[in-house]
């Protein structure tokens, strides 16, 4: 208990302050090279004639850097991507934040939310020129409130060998799934939780109609898995591809199959998965102008540029979705081991918007018991 | 005189504001935008909502798991904690460092890890997939640090030769701990506890990963009604009950703190740690090694196995594809930035938490009345027991407008963190800080010391300890982004649990193993930084 420091302690307490120092330092740095709590609304300058874009997307989205810096070289404008949680949840918080939005263009919001998005009087109206070259069954809001980019369909995916090595047929419908020969195979989302898994239900329900939570029995009964999310799903549970669990069906995407080849010379009977295109629930992604958005010139020509051919032949290899673009070429291990379903499941969005919470709750209350 | 009470109001006002801005504003906004939709009060969902008999049991099953978790955490921690305090091993310091390892790791991917090890695919052939018992193991493993920690944090100041006299005095072994280590233990044990329990009671990740859709906790459902459904009024009557309850548990707490609190002398850890000697404390060592084996290694084991393995065997494919694969994307964050990133924000929210924190703790234990003191204290517990996606979804309505524009603001994530770290803060220190003898600053006092230097002279070294604790948990609760979940802000300067999430987004075979090498180095930064603030001597502190 001497009081009197010694000369090491004296050093160390050097050190930790020069250590605090160099923090606040770095700190002050970052804050001030990312001109963050500065009034954000002002216009951004150097970034040539065309100000700064914020996309406000969600965690999946991504774009190839060089496509990118591109569409900013043509027009001058600096785009700045911000990720938030899922569609869902992006969505939802630009409702919440729309008195005061934190961007200019939403990207990501699918078919299942646009109504709730609508009422909410989130977005403006742009019609793109672009749209010329875009398959007009996607264009779902007359209004152009929100434009369509890409399209993908939520499937139940196999593990090829795992069936073969059980000397089972891939299954062909939803009805299969409740058969005897595939209990305890199959493992699914949440719809609460997760945007496959609200897809699936959304599509049990357009293929059952009323009867849709009977159909949701016999998968209970037959022993089906529930995980919180599509990771959980897919690579805790499922034994296909790159999943280390013991289930051969799970709820995926169309385009899953493709990210599983190993090598695009295989041939498809060789894929290590595939999916079903009788469980196919369509969803299509759209893109919006944010009411109130601080750039909405700069907006426009995102959306043009999300249209554009460069984007479009970008996104099946980013984002595992097709483009909406017909002149869009796509890459081969999409046009071998991937296909959009022919004749997927589909809801009006105006029904879902009514039905959604309350199906989801019944979903949940089948499932507590 | 004026100068004092002017320090002593500080001490509490800097605090108490720090908590009204960035979280009980916050929150109210959101509470009141859910219960004042059109700016008109509608209670009529609070009558519907508490009659809902799902809410009762989602209510019941969550504070039952939380009590049940809790006492498990402790009754397994306990002897840990022993250990750590009185014995010397090789490996020891190594292995404190390591212990807070899983207080970092996403959820996400520490729920992968624990199904690889009770799930369909389990070595050891339990599947516990969708068990009340899967929760509660992985409660146990992410809060078992926290018990050694702030436990076994106090164990080894503690005078040994106490008990050792109550022996001599013909005491046996269990009667001399009950009568004399007990009751000075257990205000450390109540912090403990008292954190333990609040985080699983608001435990979000875990049971959503390893519950299923059968187990649910107020959490959960807060988030599915507030981020998923946008029943913002249903969230705001969860939110309240999960204010009440957690008001109540820490109100009881503190006035169990306050009558058993018992200032006795600190002795120098490295006096009271002793070799092995005899075959009990190698039994008992051995079976706590054993516990800590199966518990926490054998989960972060399986995600470090999974970063090595590759399609065609063993190998660093993973690593090495870390800073090439998806490059040229945006999703892209090399690992070095998300290192950097993530030292960046968890220093800042353990230099705002340590300051805040020490200035809360010392209002506390100083000599304001007691009632005052009690509130305080609960007051900045609340975070801890509220939750994330209520405080997140607060910050986007509340702070959206200059001077407290914060939604993209880089400070706004150090400070989501050290809402959670602050508590800690208080825990680690109140109960050290209280068992000071307070003849040692009458002593200082009388030899003619200034208040300021018997702070620096007799506190500052005696709490050095606990303050250096309390860093190490401010970090790894940072580095674990704990429930930021809802910031935008984050995109921009991408942290390691986020770049975690983004190799986890997408279907390939690279990808888990890349997720699980990030966790790796995760784990791996956490320990060289635990290592390092072990080693921060701040005056003589190294020495006590």
């Amino acid at each position: 208990m001497n009081p009197v420091s010694s000369p090491r302690a004296a050093a160390d307490r050097v050190r930790v302050i020069a250590a605090l120092v160099v923090l606040v330092a770095l700190m002050s740095a970052a804050c001030g090279s990312s001109g963050s709590g500065d009034d954000t609304s002002a216009p951004a300058t150097g970034a040539g004639r065309g100000g700064s874009v914020r996309l406000l997307t969600h965690d999946s989205f991504s774009v190839s850097d060089a496509v990118l810096a591109g569409f900013e070289q043509r027009t001058g404008i600096k785009v700045e991507v911000v990720r938030g949680g899922d569609a869902v949840e992006v969505v939802n918080q630009a409702i919440l934040a729309k008195r005061n939005p934190q961007g200019d263009v939403l990207f990501g919001i699918d078919n299942n939310l646009l109504t709730r998005a609508f009422d909410e009087g989130l977005f403006e109206p742009y019609e793109s020129p672009a749209l010329a070259g875009v398959d007009p069954s996607y264009v779902l809001d007359p209004q152009h409130r929100v434009t369509p980019i890409d399209v993908g369909d939520v499937c139940v995916n196999y593990d090829r060998s795992r069936l073969r090595a059980d000397g089972l047929p891939v299954p062909d419908t939803l009805e299969d799934l409740a058969d005897p020969r595939y209990r305890g195979m199959l493992v699914v989302e949440n719809p609460a939780t997760s945007s496959p898994g609200l897809a699936f239900l959304l599509g049990t329900r357009a293929r059952f109609g009323e009867g849709w939570l009977d159909y949701w029995r016999a998968l209970k009964d037959n022993g089906v898995t529930v995980a919180d999310g599509w990771e959980q799903a897919y690579y805790s549970d499922f034994s296909g591809g790159s999943g280390e669990g013991d289930r051969p069906l799970v709820v995926s995407y169309a385009s899953s199959p493709a990210a599983e080849v190993p090598d695009p010379s295989i041939s498809v009977e060789d894929a290590p998965t595939g999916f079903v295109p009788a469980t196919c629930y369509r969803q299509i992604e759209f893109a919006g102008i944010l009411a109130g958005a601080a750039n909405p010139d700069a907006a426009r020509q995102l959306i043009d540029f999300l249209l554009s051919v460069p984007f479009q032949e970008d996104v099946p290899m980013r984002m595992f979705v097709y483009p909406v673009n017909t002149e869009a070429a796509l890459p081969e291990t999409f046009t071998k081991f991937a296909a959009l379903a022919t004749d997927p499941l589909e809801l009006p969005p105006a029904e879902v918007a009514a039905n959604r919470d309350r199906w989801i709750e019944e979903w949940t209350k089948l499932f507590s018991e | 005189m004026i100068l004092r009470r002017l320090g002593r109001l500080l001490l509490v006002g800097v605090p108490l504001a720090f908590l009204a801005i960035f979280f009980a504003y916050p929150v109210v906004a959101i509470v009141l935008r859910g219960l004042r939709p059109a700016g008109q009060w509608d209670l009529g969902v609070v009558g519907e909502v508490l009659g809902e008999p799902a809410l009762r049991r989602v209510v019941w099953f969550t504070a039952w798991q939380a009590a049940v978790s809790t006492l498990l955490t402790v009754v397994v921690a306990m002897p840990a904690a022993w250990c750590f305090a009185r014995l010397e091993f090789r490996g020891k310091r190594l292995l404190w460092a390591g212990l807070i390892v899983p207080f970092v790791l996403p959820t996400v991917v520490v729920g992968a890890a624990f199904l690889g090890l009770v799930g369909p695919r389990s070595p050891l052939g339990v599947d516990l997939r969708g068990t009340v018992w899967a929760i509660l193991l992985a409660h146990v493993f992410f809060n078992y640090a926290v018990v050694v920690r702030t436990v076994g944090g106090l164990w080894m100041h503690l005078d040994p030769h106490l008990e050792e006299a109550a022996r001599v005095l013909g005491a046996g072994w269990w009667q001399s701990f009950r009568r004399v280590t007990w009751p000075l233990l257990r205000p450390a044990v109540a912090a403990a506890a008292s954190i333990v329990f609040l985080f699983t009671f608001t435990s979000f990740g875990v049971v959503l990963i390893l519950g299923g859709p059968r187990y649910r906790t107020l959490e959960v459902e807060i988030y599915t009604q507030t981020a998923r459904l946008l029943n913002l009024d249903t969230a705001a009557v969860l939110a309240l009950v999960q204010l009440v309850a957690v008001v109540a548990v820490l109100f009881v707490y503190a006035r169990y703190q306050e009558r058993r609190s018992v200032s006795q002398l600190l002795r120098p850890a490295t006096e009271t740690a002793r070799p092995l000697a005899g075959w009990r404390d190698r039994a008992l060592l051995g079976a706590n090694l054993a516990v800590i084996a199966v518990l926490l290694v054998a989960p972060l084991a399986v995600l470090v196995g999974r970063s090595l393995s590759t399609p065609g065997g063993w190998g660093l494919d993973a690593y090495r594809a870390l800073d090439t694969s998806r490059r040229g994307s945006v999703l892209f964050v090399a690992p070095l930035e998300a290192v950097r990133n993530s030292l960046l924000f968890a220093g800042a929210a353990t230099l705002i938490a340590l300051v805040v924190g020490t200035m809360a703790a010392f209002a506390i234990a100083g000599r304001d009345p007691a009632r005052t003191a009690r509130w305080i204290d609960t007051l900045l517990m609340i975070p801890l027991g509220t939750s994330a996606v209520t405080v997140g979804f607060g910050f986007l309505i509340a702070l959206d407008r200059p001077p407290l524009d914060l939604r993209d603001s880089l400070v706004l994530l150090p400070i989501a963190h050290a809402l959670v770290a602050v508590p800690f803060v208080i825990r680690l220190l109140v109960p050290t800080l209280r068992s000071i003898d307070p003849r040692l600053r009458e002593a200082a006092a009388v030899l003619g010391a200034r208040p300021a230097r018997v702070w620096r002279e007799v506190d500052l070294p005696l709490v050095g300890r606990a303050l250096l604790a309390a860093a190490g948990f401010a970090f790894a609760v940072s580095l674990g982004e704990f429930g930021a979940t809802v910031f935008l802000a984050r995109s921009q300067w991408p942290t390691l649990p986020i770049a975690i999430y983004r190799f986890l987004g997408q279907p390939g075979p690279l990808n888990f193993a890349q997720a699980a090498a990030l966790s790796t180095i995760l784990m791996g930064l956490t320990v060289a930084v635990m290592l390092a603030i072990e080693r921060v001597r701040v005056g003589r502190i190294g020495e006590f």
